[in-house]
């Protein structure tokens, strides 16, 4: 069963129709990544899924998108729930001006899991050996966040949603920031958390999508032109519009 | 031709620019001299310590330590009621109020950083002195409570306004990346947003009571004037700026009562510059 269904997904920001129709099936324990030229939606698509797109006035939808078969577009949805369980990682790292220990027990606080001292110290340790970052930073535990390199930052606020314990990440074109080095480190990191959990990647660099993905979606103005196993996108795809978007003609 | 033209521009507006570095010297010159005179009469200590103001009396006694309290009993009455107040106005435009009234708040906010001093203390003297004395069944309500209410009204719109524009340029991902981790909005506000804004938020705050402390009309018409050791909020105090304001014109020129006076002078300027410098010390933070 997948763990993200979109059924004739419609998103309408004012007037402007940013998303037609969309039927897509994510998978468990993949990498999906969602490809297309800026403006085709990709993001808009990944925001429906922890619905920040609400953030943004004029906001209108209409379909349905099942996550473990609940509608998360039910007028009832409860936000804060959903957001737990589908955590997102954004474009350029943003952790909070706190310390490094600070953000990654953020979740637990806000949840009111009411975890004592060893049991948060406990998180931070676990959560900051998943995404690799325990030996750098072990030490430094107090320093303020902002003070990381941009690769660390990206890290810690991956860090930071694990110990929240979602089932999804989204990510928002989570390397644009970064450069080759660190993009490859981070793509290692994703290989290895996808054992663990959905993810669903945005990305304009097609190569990192071919590299890192499972499953490949095409997007172009608002449509989702194609959509299925990696391999096949990038090798033989169906449609006219993907082979000339991946061979470079457009984007 | 165009070459002298730019050059005697150029002058004219260093001229300017310098005037006000050169007038503010001047001023402290001015004050220095006339206030350090006290100091050949009265040891600065009994001055500062001295737990009474006599100026006429003979000999004179010139303690100011009841004005001091008095003026930091108002302006510490004034930052407890105007501090939650005016951040919880400023959380609640920056954040919470949809855009409509949001326009109408900051108007209102305008409006009231635009009201003479005189007509706060005239307006509170007609309505909240007699409110107080009832309440309180007091035998007045020229009280530092009295004063403490009417200046918080005037250092409102300066912390709001700050606190404001701090709380709206924390970076919309801060929120984004909290809200993305399943925090409520006020949970959002209150660990992130606060702290990222806190350097604002405090300078807001000192701004807001440099403004209080130097305020001298509103005060002087409503606390009562009574150069007293004050016991409770519920007493009259008298400032140091009332004290200035009231007893400048009586004062002979050239007496001890008169450099005093200036001696009051200097010490408002050091509180208020040191407010200054620290707001500035927490704005530039927040700029880093």
């Amino acid at each position: 069963m997948p763990k993200i269904t979109t059924k004739n997904l419609n998103l309408w920001y004012g007037g402007f129709h940013a998303l037609k129709g969309v039927n897509s099936d994510f998978e468990v324990n993949k990498i999906t990544a969602i490809i297309g030229p800026s403006g085709c939606g990709k993001s808009t698509l990944l925001r429906v899924f922890n619905r920040m797109n609400d953030l943004i006035e004029g906001v209108r939808m209409s379909g349905e998108v099942l996550i473990d078969d609940a509608n998360i577009l039910d007028s009832r949805a409860d936000l804060v729930a959903l957001r737990k369980k589908v955590g997102m990682v954004f474009q350029r790292p943003n952790p909070f001006p706190l310390s490094v220990y600070e953000n990654i027990v953020f979740g637990e606080k806000i949840h009111g899991r009411g975890s004592s001292g060893d049991k948060l110290d406990e998180i931070v340790e676990k959560s900051l050996k998943d995404v690799l970052l325990w030996d750098e930073l072990k030490d430094r535990l107090n320093h303020p966040a902002l003070m990381l390199s941009l690769e660390q930052r990206q890290r810690l606020c991956i860090a930071r949603l694990i110990a929240v314990r979602p089932d999804v990440l989204l990510m928002d074109e989570p390397c644009s920031a970064l450069d080759p080095q660190a993009t490859a480190r981070v793509e290692e990191l994703m290989r290895e958390l996808k054992n663990k959990y959905t993810i669903i990647i945005v990305t304009h660099n097609m190569q990192q999508a071919a590299r890192v993905s499972d499953d490949t979606g095409f997007m172009l103005l608002g449509e989702l032109i194609e959509f299925g196993k990696t391999d096949i996108i990038f090798t033989a795809p169906e449609d006219k519009r993907t082979e000339d978007y991946i061979t470079g003609r457009y984007g | 031709m165009r070459k002298i033209k730019e050059f005697v521009i150029v002058k004219l507006i260093q001229v300017c620019g310098l005037a006000s570095i050169f007038f503010v010297a001047l001023i402290f010159l001015f004050l220095l001299k006339e206030g350090l005179s006290v100091f050949k009469t009265v040891s600065p200590f009994d001055f500062s310590f001295g737990k009474n103001w006599y100026p006429i009396s003979e000999p004179a006694q010139l303690g100011i330590l009841p004005l001091i309290s008095g003026s930091l009993l108002v302006t510490l009455g004034a930052a407890v009621i105007s501090i939650p107040i005016g951040v919880g106005c400023a959380v609640y435009i920056a954040e919470i109020a949809p855009l409509k009234i949001k326009e109408i708040l900051k108007a209102g906010i305008e409006l009231l950083a635009a009201i003479p001093s005189v007509v706060l203390g005239f307006i509170g003297m007609i309505t909240l002195v007699p409110l107080v004395k009832n309440i309180f069944h007091l035998p007045t309500g020229l009280t530092a409570l009295s004063g403490s209410i009417m200046l918080a009204f005037m250092a409102m719109p300066t912390i709001v306004s700050i606190a404001e524009d701090a709380l709206y340029s924390v970076p919309k991902t801060y929120k984004e990346g909290a809200l993305a981790l399943g925090a409520t909005h006020w949970q959002a506000i209150w660990r992130v947003m606060l702290p990222a804004a806190s350097s604002g938020i405090l300078a807001a705050v000192m701004l807001g009571i440099g403004r209080v402390i130097g305020e001298t009309m509103a005060v002087m018409m409503i606390t009562g004037n009574a150069a007293v050791m004050p016991n409770s909020i519920l007493v009259p105090v008298r400032t140091l700026t009332a004290t200035i304001a009231a007893e400048m014109g009586e004062a002979v020129v050239g007496s001890e009562h008169y450099f005093a006076l200036f001696a009051i002078g200097i010490i408002l300027f050091i509180i208020s510059f040191a407010i200054n410098v620290t707001a500035d010390l927490f704005l530039q933070k927040r700029q880093q």
